[in-house]
């Protein structure tokens, strides 16, 4: 039963993790970056998610959805002031840049909210389900229902709409892209924003699960959901949908039965083994780099 | 041998001299007080590992993140070995200063094994992985004091030794770099492709390039370690890998120069201005982005020519001095 | 015996098979040209050369030395340098130390030696600058030796190229488009270079090219590939002559 309970406090901290993944994998896929900033937008998410309903006094339901516009707006902000003037520069340059961008968002809460964590009321309160003497969380089926339902929306969003294949297009080639009338500019703005809107959800989800928002709270979770990204096989939306769930259940167990301060260690030791033995993830397609 | 002597090399060691008697007799007058003089020390250790990180970021063009991790792993195991080895300062602490950079140096071939397959967001991701995991690790090892951390160090760094040991990391990987093993390290950042083609082992000099770098990084620790007489593992973490990273790109990358004189600055700033010490990470973000922003900016770049393009082709000129 | 001899190289893309069958045989001192409409398999062919693609069967042997299934590095020991089609320079280096690159295994100092500053590190550099120079003052680079290769015009980065490959020594010399977006003057002046270097040192050049003029003008005898296959293999102009190769460049 220990055992059950554990693999389902891995499942839905393993979907957070895959939607937050799904940003890394989709702004990966278009601009070949590495958004550093990703996972702090979460903690935008958070933040705004605090305000809106301790503050302002907001339904939860608008809370989200106003903490949803505020990180896509973000997102694509980024990209227009940090990222695109770098996207014919060289990937240390661009990597560089969104590192800063990180630290920016970082230390800009820093100052606003201060280093204390403040804590947020949860904004979804389902109660637990009772199966004889077995009790789920709540809150954990509602963030692994919402993870699916987002997927699916995304999977279908991408394969058919015009936007969705403008999307897989620039991230196949640029430059045929635009031949073909596609506006490359418009098309990554609408994955920035796709992609933070996501983080927003994740952060709304895991302040939900944790209780509390600080101005760090973005970091850890953004650079497992990119070990994620990466486990799943980066570019792919299946993959970062397994990797995300694969990775949250793997943490869960060795919190639970190694050791809770090696957790990390052991994720990130995961992440090093694959990118060893499998550079291009579980689900990764295989590219032959072109000379 | 005369090649040694020329009129530059003296001049250079007058400066370098100089700089260490100006310094050494400002303090001895009582010029300094106890925060200034607390500096001094901080600011050499700094300097070396700007100048080792720019080694790999600037010359052989790989991003790391975990630069912190090899200072940890040098600062460790040569704290360590002061405190339990049992022998006069002057042979303890070169000798602890030699182990760190060792044992560090393996850390950095075993980082640098990944760098030779990854690339780019990959390498950097892996080598922030690994400094992760690393500090996680002594977190939990009781043998080193844990998250308490280690106590107990004896405090042998001072101004003199911190200041010789920079000078040599300098010399070292300035030397190193305009050798021919530089060349190749830098040909392997300007296009690997083209590198291997012309019969460079480009595996051999990725490694190198690792470890000269984490050898530093770890004498830099245990100067450090030595400094305060603690150790804590919360001092090796991303951001602290991230401030070296600032003080890389802030010089520019592949200036060691550049690389010395900002990580003076980074050092010496927030202490000189202590009501900007919230802002300080706001700071190095904005100076991380606004960096990279105007050197990928062609009319930032076309007014830069025009103003250093006296400057450029004396040093242009310079570069070949050392055989001719 | 040849140079270079290929025997029935051939590679398959998953079921795709790029390059079939492809065999020659150059004697040394030849200026040989490899021709074929776009994606005829010329490149594939470099890079098989060049060991960045291992080939499916067949083998090839420089100087009677098989080098099938070596990685670049050691084909580049054994003696084969090239040029890119799209030019790869060591950008931000000089021009100077972009010829030093080539020369980089000529001598031996060790890191030490550099590091210290030992007597092995001047004598060494002496002798790259002197071998340097004289590189760069055959193709008339010398001037611009402290340029930024990105700086140089276009078809001096093509001379730096050349000259970098051929500062490694090699018996062989792969030349990739050397004349890809070159005006037709620039092309006779590059003509001119590929014929000297031939002759001034005593050199076996292999070439690809969709430019007819050139390679008719310059290469003592030619390939032609197309869908991977040899169409037609001898001197110009029967070559060129031959209906088949005709077809092949104009349709029927």
């Amino acid at each position: 039963m220990e055992f059950l309970s554990q693999l389902i406090n891995g499942l839905s901290l393993g979907s957070i993790y895959a939607l937050i993944a799904l940003g890394y994998t989709m702004v990966y896929g278009i601009c070949k970056m590495l958004n550093f900033a990703h996972g702090d937008v979460i903690m935008v998410g958070a933040y705004m998610l605090s305000i809106a309903m301790a503050t302002l006094h907001f339904p939860p339901f608008l809370s989200i959805l106003v903490s949803m516009v505020v990180c896509a707006t973000l997102g694509v902000c980024i990209e227009k002031i940090a990222y695109k003037p770098l996207r014919n520069a060289s990937p240390l340059a661009v990597l560089i840049t969104a590192i800063g961008v990180s630290y920016f968002l970082q230390s800009s809460a820093l100052l606003l909210f201060g280093s204390t964590q403040r804590r947020v009321e949860s904004a979804i309160n389902v109660p637990n389900l009772q199966i004889g003497a077995f009790s789920i969380s709540g809150n954990s089926l509602i963030t692994l229902g919402v993870t699916v339902v987002l997927m699916v929306i995304i999977t279908w969003f991408i394969n058919n709409t015009m936007t969705g294949k403008a999307i897989l297009a620039v991230s196949e080639d640029k430059g045929a892209a635009q031949l073909m009338g596609i506006n490359v500019n418009r098309t990554i703005s609408v994955t920035f924003l796709i992609g933070s809107a996501l983080a927003a959800v994740a952060g709304v989800l895991f302040i939900s699960a944790y209780g509390y928002v600080g101005p760090y709270t973005g970091s850890m979770p953004g650079i497992k959901a990119f070990v994620a990204a990466v486990l799943g096989g980066i570019g792919s939306v299946p993959g970062a949908m397994l990797g995300g769930i694969l990775l949250g259940i793997i943490e869960s167990l060795s919190k639970a039965y190694i050791s809770t301060q090696l957790s990390d260690a052991i994720v990130f030791g995961v992440l090093i083994v694959v990118l060893l033995v499998r550079p291009n993830g579980l689900l990764g397609k295989k590219r032959t780099e072109k000379v | 041998m005369s090649k040694v002597f020329t009129k530059k090399n003296i001049l250079l060691f007058v400066v370098i001299a100089a700089i260490y008697a100006l310094l050494f007799t400002l303090d001895g007058m009582g010029f300094f007080n106890r925060q200034t003089r607390a500096l001094l020390v901080p600011i050499c250790i700094n300097i070396i590992l700007a100048v080792s990180l720019n080694l790999i970021v600037g010359f052989l063009g790989e991003l790391t993140l975990g630069h912190a991790g090899f200072m940890s792993v040098g600062a460790y195991t040569g704290c360590m070995f002061t405190i339990y080895a049992d022998l006069p300062m002057a042979v303890e602490f070169p000798l602890a200063m030699l182990i760190g950079g060792v044992v560090a140096a393996v850390f950095g071939v075993i980082i640098g094994i990944p760098a030779l397959r990854l690339r780019g967001d990959y390498l950097a991701i892996v080598t922030l992985a690994f400094g992760e995991i690393i500090r996680s690790i002594l977190n939990n090892l009781s043998l080193v004091g844990g998250s308490g951390g280690l106590n107990g160090i004896p405090k042998y760094s001072n101004y003199a030794i911190a200041y010789v040991v920079m000078i040599v990391t300098i010399v070292v990987i300035a030397n190193l770099v305009k050798s021919r093993h530089g060349r190749a390290i830098c040909s392997i950042r300007d296009n690997v492709i083209a590198s291997e083609s012309m019969g460079i082992p480009v595996v051999y000099y990725k490694l190198l390039a690792f470890v000269v770098a984490a050898f530093f990084a770890g004498v830099a620790g245990v100067l450090y370690g030595h400094n305060l007489g603690i150790l804590k593992p919360s001092t090796f973490d991303f951001n602290k890998s991230i401030e070296i990273l600032v003080m890389v790109v802030m010089g520019g990358m592949g200036s060691i120069p550049g690389s010395i004189i900002a990580a003076f600055l980074i050092t010496v700033l927030p202490e000189l201005l202590r009501g900007l010490a919230d802002y300080r990470m706001l700071i190095y973000a904005v100076v991380l982005i606004v960096m990279m922003l105007l050197n990928n900016n062609a009319r930032f770049n076309e007014f830069k020519t025009h103003i250093f393009a006296k400057k450029a082709r004396r040093q242009g000129a310079g570069l070949t001095e050392g055989g001719e | 015996m040849a140079l270079l001899e290929v025997t029935n190289l051939g590679i398959s893309f998953g079921g795709l098979r790029a390059v079939d069958d492809f065999s020659v045989s150059i004697e040394k001192g030849a200026l040989y040209g490899l021709i074929g409409p776009n994606g005829a398999g010329k490149t594939t062919v470099f890079y098989m050369l060049t060991g960045v693609y291992q080939p499916t069967v067949g083998t090839f042997a420089l100087d009677g030395e098989n080098l099938t299934g070596k990685t670049p590095l050691e084909i580049s020991h054994k003696g084969i340098a090239r040029t890119f089609q799209n030019i790869r320079l060591f950008n931000k280096m000089t021009v100077l130390d972009n010829v030093k690159i080539g020369l980089h295994n000529h001598v031996k100092y060790n890191v030490l030696d550099g590091i210290m500053r030992l007597p092995a590190y001047f004598r060494d550099e002496q002798k790259l600058n002197e071998d340097a120079k004289r590189l760069l003052e055959v193709f008339d680079l010398y001037g611009e030796k402290d340029y930024l290769a990105s700086n140089l015009p276009y078809g001096k980065q093509r001379k730096l190229e050349i000259a970098r490959a051929l500062a490694t020594a090699p018996k062989l010399l792969l030349l990739d488009e050397p004349a890809a977006g070159m005006n037709p003057n620039e092309t006779a002046e590059l003509m001119d270079t590929i014929r000297f270097v031939r002759d001034e040192f005593d050199m076996t050049i292999l070439l690809i090219e969709h430019d007819m003029k050139l390679v008719s003008g310059i290469c003592e005898e030619i390939t032609v590939l197309n869908f991977g296959q040899v169409l037609a293999q001898g001197k110009p102009a029967e070559v060129l002559s031959d209906p088949k190769v005709i077809v092949a460049y104009l349709g029927e």
